[in-house]
């Protein structure tokens, strides 16, 4: 940019990404700015970055979906088969139009393919009803109530930010508990991006801020810089040191100044900071800074008693960054002694950085300045020529020492790792930071254990062989693939991680570099073969840990998993506007509310205060609403199928003629009132298992992991019951029908008794075996499944009770009354319902139960049950109905096999 | 203090049924429940089975087909084109008195009186007295609505047109001694169809309420208000017989109260003077009669004793296998 002053010289100065005014950047010191826009519309970052929140459907949904389909095939069939029937029982000499019921003229002229075409349609609107719409509502319903429970749990609530969770979409609570894949950020989730200073080194001497005296290592120990007590670094390098700390930032304090800043403050990886820079004198502790680091190394040095106060005549050159970054540019004498240090530090899990050191002289500093200015003002490769010029001057500089600071780990990080691991859930760390940092993190969260085997495919690794990184990434992808997939023992269905020692485990580490090697790779065969191994490699180890990425990358790892072979469910957990790319692309994103900002929370799909939350979202509630929702989807096709099986049935007894069994109003108010608040309360409230014991056997995740609830099998199952009990109902009162004198004064009944027995006998079924299944009576169950059935009884006589009006036929005129006046119907009514129900009550005591876990889930479920509840009524003698039954008898069978 | 506020508005609810915590009860089905409850089940239904299937053994019926289909059946004859008032003598003998009230039914098979078409086709408006309907009456009476001069039909509809015609008269042969037996006509038909649902129009006589430009049902051989010439009060829409046929059969194979004998049938020979009107071999059909007498529950049905039996046997079995299965792998083990 020239700047044309009145009769000066035009002077240029560079523009820059720092000259960018972002979004939501306010004013802070001067009074006015000149500003172009220059990206609008589309091309802003905001729109750039805005993935279009897709919209994000359950695995349940899809599953639902699937249904459909077959009860559309169902639907289309059965009315198919009733009019082809229709016409070959017509083509019958006598049949088409007996003299008792003479067609008008209008039907005896209309096109023979056009009635068959009006016939099929007949028949699609009489069976309609197989499609349980209703079930949408019910859905949305569950789901949208359901989420409350989230927001009301009070064990979200977290009193430090006084918040509890936040559901952002209630599509997807049944996906809680289908997780398969974390995706976890570190900094801010796994940790709690809250910087301590811990301890630095200066001159390879350990001085660590305590307050009480200790020896450590047989290094020196600082009880506080004023202590010179033992061995030291020279005062003039530790003054040095701590000065570096105090000027080396990005620091910025509240109090507003109206400095100018001449020299532009560089970012974290940034060096040059020049020690002339103006600087008021802070009293107040409002310190801000783009990374939280810096705030802690200020804090730290400003404990040692040193702060910024003012200028100093000489110009020093002070570097701060990475060890890997710092140790190429000191004199490598001088690194062997920090080195040391910095690496222990960095397994304790600390976050450490070096501090280096120059003296420039005047003409240095000018040529290095003018070079800068320069290299600024070029308009072609910027980049590059400002990273020479810092290359050129930061050569040859003196270490003075490293930091330590310290990230704690999440409350409770720990414990939530491990119960998702148990719940046969891999995680995945995804970072921006590096990898010994990352590694510690995992360790200290229990993803990597003592005897977890590393497979390291990093920039490191890649260049030991001194050969072509391709090469090398080809020959570790290879041998990681045979030691991880192909020499491990196969692994059981639906368990993926084993608990016995005898099995080795894996952890995987990769680097953003080398990430983006294997995923965009030069061939495009290759690629996808890289692809391929890496994702079998990474399925096979128990966590696996992605440090120094991008936030792109992290999106992409997140959706290259989501497409991976089984399609598993992911779930992205993140603080910060760095995870927000990965949050949307998962299945399920989890925000953090944490320190970096609210995008990510704004972003997510369900918002959590702490990471420790995440172990009850997914094992408690996660849990819970998939089985409540999965078993109310079954249950609706159920219903609905054996609802409209006996209509079916009764066109064979009806000439094909399209008579429907029962009455209009029993047909509409099935699915709306009398059979649907029993299973909407059920999905809200059932517990087949409590809570408690939920979160104490995280394995009890793994039954119902990849769909189990809503896979084919258990969806033939439930269609079988519904055409049996269908069958059951028409044909039991078909046979109680052969003598139609069914009352004691020998009247008979007609067939709008005959279809409101059977209705009867099907609202009592359906509604009790909703009773048999629930497993966790509250009130609130109690009240709709017996007041439902009270409701049907009650609308029957009323509506049976009147000459309505309204209606052009009195169809069913005190036709429900007859019905119980005769002792016939009522055996039949008892009759069948108990013979649809009894199978039912076989089966849940016969039934086996299933997967390796029944017996640790016995041994755990039982005896803790019945400690852990503080509810009287609640938890002991439960039993996991659906998932795996064990009554005492199946339990002999569990005996029996071992 | 402020804060504490804030703090207690925002943090949820600590009740039961936020937390997920309501007082339930859990329910399980262990063997110790269900053992007992098949064998408390399975002896009920055994005794219900027991008592349904002795009161249905008990239960005397008589049944005859007097269609005339075979050359030997005593209604041949009247199965003719063109034979009209036609009357067949069905001869029969009682061996074993029929106590208590003996039902009269006639039953019909291969007869859909559940075709949609033919089940709509009535005026509910017009069956509840309402004159104005007698005028117009309702579009689904059609083809019944009107006849060939457009004169309204009453009652409209292929139901009531199509009502059964065949009428009966028992006769007991005591030697050349012929004492006809009284059939009782009414309480054959719902009580709230009789008093309620179905009305005359209140016009007397009820002659007058259809002489008004309105015509009998094509198929009818007396307009609806002479059904009954016996008694005034069971005649137009509140004829026994015709709310008996109004009340449409469930399935293609029925029967329909005709008649009731309050004495009973004696040991004796009989005969059944049937006038034959209602034809029924154009689609197959099949006529006959029946005389049973019912029980408490309602006439002879074999299905629900089997029923019962079976399932409380089933049910016993079930308890016993059970019984054994929980047996062999408890007790060895508790030792």
């Amino acid at each position: 940019m020239h700047i044309y002053k009145n009769e000066q010289e035009p002077a240029v100065r560079s523009l820059g990404p720092e000259n960018l005014l972002l979004k939501g950047a306010t004013l802070k010191n001067t009074q006015k700015i000149y500003g172009v826009a220059v990206y609008t519309g589309m091309e802003t970052k905001m729109a750039l970055n805005y993935q279009g929140k897709s919209q994000k459907r359950s695995a349940v949904e899809k599953s639902i979906n699937a249904f459909l389909l077959v009860y559309l095939c169902i639907l289309v069939s059965k009315a198919l088969v009733c009019t082809t029937l229709k016409y070959v029982w017509q083509n019958k000499p006598g049949q088409d139009e007996p003299w008792y019921n003479e067609k008008t003229q209008r039907e005896k002229d209309t096109n023979l393919y056009l009635k068959m075409f009006t016939d099929f349609l007949s028949f699609m609107v009489l069976f309609n009803f197989i499609i349980p719409v209703s079930m949408y509502v019910t859905v949305e319903m569950q789901k949208f109530l359901g989420s409350f429970f989230i927001t009301w749990d009070k064990d979200f609530f977290d009193p430090e930010i006084k918040e509890g969770a936040l559901v952002n979409t209630s599509d997807l609570n049944e996906e809680l508990g289908q997780v398969e894949y974390v995706f976890t950020d570190k900094t801010g989730t796994l940790t709690q991006n809250n910087m301590e200073f811990i301890e630095c080194c200066i001159d390879g001497f350990q001085y660590k801020y305590r307050d009480a005296n200790s020896e450590l290592d047989g290094l020196c120990v600082a009880d506080g810089p004023v202590n010179k007590v033992q061995q030291k670094a020279g005062r003039e390098r530790e003054e040095l040191f701590l000065r570096a700390l105090c000027l080396c930032h990005t620091v910025q304090v509240k109090e507003p100044t109206e400095q100018n800043q001449r020299d532009g403050l560089d970012q974290v990886d940034g060096f040059v900071v020049d020690s002339e820079e103006p600087h008021p004198p802070q009293e107040q502790r409002g310190f801000i800074a783009s990374s939280p680091d810096e705030v802690a190394l200020v804090k730290g040095a400003m404990r040692y008693g040193f702060t910024f106060l003012g200028l100093e005549s000489d110009t020093l050159l002070f570097c701060k960054g990475a060890d890997s970054s710092i140790f190429p540019r000191v004199r490598q004498e001088e690194v062997e002694r920090i080195r040391m240090n910095v690496e222990r530090n960095a397994t304790e899990g600390y976050r450490t950085l070096c501090v280096a050191y120059k003296y420039l002289s005047a003409e240095e500093y000018a040529q290095a300045d003018a070079g800068l200015r320069e290299a600024r003002l070029s308009l072609q490769d910027r980049e590059e020529k400002l990273i020479t010029v810092y290359n050129q001057v930061e050569t040859g500089m003196s270490l003075i020492g490293a930091t330590a600071v310290e990230d704690r780990l999440q409350e409770e990080a720990a414990e939530t790792m491990e119960a998702l691991q148990g719940a046969g859930i891999k995680v995945w760390v995804l970072t921006g930071d590096k990898m010994e940092t990352a590694k510690s993190t995992c360790y200290a969260c229990r993803l990597f254990q003592r005897n977890t085997e590393l497979l390291e495919l990093t920039v490191r690794t890649l260049e030991d062989g001194g050969r072509r990184r391709e090469e090398r990434l080809h020959e570790l992808l290879l041998e990681y693939h045979k030691k991880a997939v192909q020499d491990a023992p196969p692994v059981r269905a639906g368990v993926t991680r084993t608990w016995s020692s005898a099995t080795q485990d894996y952890g995987f580490i990769i680097d953003g570099a080398t990430l983006s090697m294997v995923l965009n790779s030069s061939s495009e065969s290759s690629s996808s073969r890289y692809k391929n191994l890496f994702l079998q490699i990474c399925q096979n180890c128990t966590s696996v840990l992605c440090c120094r990425m991008a936030p792109l990358q992290k999106a992409q790892i997140v959706k290259m998993v989501k497409n991976s072979k089984g399609s598993p469910i992911t779930l992205s957990i993140g603080d910060g506007a760095n995870d927000v790319s990965m949050i949307l692309e998962a299945h399920v994103g989890i925000g953090i509310k944490g320190k970096e900002g609210r995008q990510a929370v704004r972003n997510s799909d369900y918002a959590i205060p702490k990471l420790k939350h995440l172990k009850k979202l997914l094992l408690a509630h996660g849990h819970l609403y998939y089985v409540r929702i999965a078993h109310l989807v079954q249950y609706f096709f159920y219903k609905n199928l054996c609802f409209i099986l006996p209509q079916f049935l009764y066109q064979f007894f009806c000439g094909y003629s399209q008579q429907p069994l029962y009455d209009a109003a029993y047909l509409t108010m099935y699915n709306i009132c009398f059979t649907s608040m029993p299973i909407l309360a059920y999905s809200l409230l059932e517990q087949h298992i409590c809570m408690e014991v939920l979160l104490d056997n995280s394995t009890l995740y793994r039954d119902i992991a990849k769909n189990a609830m809503l896979r084919w099998g258990p969806f033939l199952y439930w269609t079988l019951l519904g055409v049996f009990h269908g069958l059951l109902f028409f044909f039991g009162v078909r046979y109680l029908f052969s003598n139609p004198a069914l009352q004691d004064n020998g009247q008979v009944f007609g067939n709008w008794s005959y279809g409101t027995i059977v209705f009867t006998v099907l609202v009592f079924t359906v509604t009790l075996k909703l009773a048999l299944d629930t497993r966790h009576w509250t009130w609130i169950n109690h009240f709709v499944i017996w007041g439902s059935l009270a409701f049907y009884m009650f609308f029957s006589f009323f509506w049976g009770g009147i000459i309505w009006p309204f209606l052009k036929q009195q169809r069913l005129y005190f036709v429900f009354a007859n019905m119980l006046s005769s002792v016939s119907a009522w055996l039949v009514i008892i009759l069948l319902i108990l013979l649809s129900l009894l199978p039912e009550i076989l089966l849940v005591v016969f039934r086996k139960p299933r997967g390796p876990h029944a017996r640790q889930l016995y041994q755990s479920v039982f005896p803790s049950s019945c400690l852990c509840c503080s509810n009287a009524f609640c938890c002991c003698r439960r039993m996991p109905s659906q998932i795996a039954v064990v009554t005492p008898l199946s339990y002999k069978h569990l005996k029996e096999r071992e | 203090m402020g804060k504490e506020e804030q703090e207690l508005a925002n943090r949820p609810d600590n009740t039961a049924f936020t937390q997920q915590r309501l007082p339930a009860w859990q329910p399980m089905l262990s063997a110790g429940i269900v053992i007992p409850g098949f064998v408390l089940i399975g002896l009920a239904f055994i005794g219900i089975g027991v008592a349904l299937f002795i009161t249905s053994r008990s239960i005397q019926v008589l049944e005859f087909d007097y269609t005339g289909v075979e050359q030997n059946s005593p209604c041949f004859n009247c199965t003719g084109q063109k034979v009209l008032n036609c009357v067949c003598n069905l001869d029969f003998s009682i061996d074993r008195p029929f106590t208590g009230t003996v039902f009269f039914y006639y039953g019909l098979s291969n007869y859909f009186q559940n075709f949609r078409k033919y089940s709509v086709s009535k005026d509910d408006s017009q069956l509840y007295g309402d004159i104005t309907y007698f005028k117009s009456p309702s579009v689904t009476c059609s083809p019944y609505d009107y006849d060939s001069n457009n004169q309204p039909i009453v009652p409209c509809g292929s139901i009531a047109n199509s009502m059964f015609n065949d009428t009966f008269k028992l006769n007991n042969i005591n030697g050349s001694k012929v004492d006809l037996v009284p059939l009782d006509g009414k309480g054959i038909a719902w009580w709230t169809d009789y008093n309620i649902k179905y009305r005359n129009p209140s016009i007397t006589p009820l002659k007058n309420a259809f002489n008004s430009n309105t015509v009998k049902p094509i198929f009818w051989s007396k307009p609806a208000y002479e059904l009954d010439t016996t008694d005034p009060a069971n005649n137009g829409f509140i004829n026994q017989d015709f709310l008996v046929w109004m009340r449409r059969a469930a399935l293609p194979n029925f029967r329909k109260l005709y008649r009731r004998i309050d004495k009973g049938l004696p040991i004796g020979n009989y005969s059944l003077a049937i006038s034959y009107n209602y034809p029924v071999l154009s689609f197959n059909g099949r006529k006959k009669v029946v005389f049973s007498n019912v029980s408490w529950m309602g006439g002879k049905n074999e299905f629900l004793g089997i029923a019962y039996l079976v399932i409380g046997s089933m049910c016993v079995f079930m308890s016993i296998v059970m019984l054994i299965v929980y047996a062999k792998f408890k007790f060895p083990e508790e030792d």
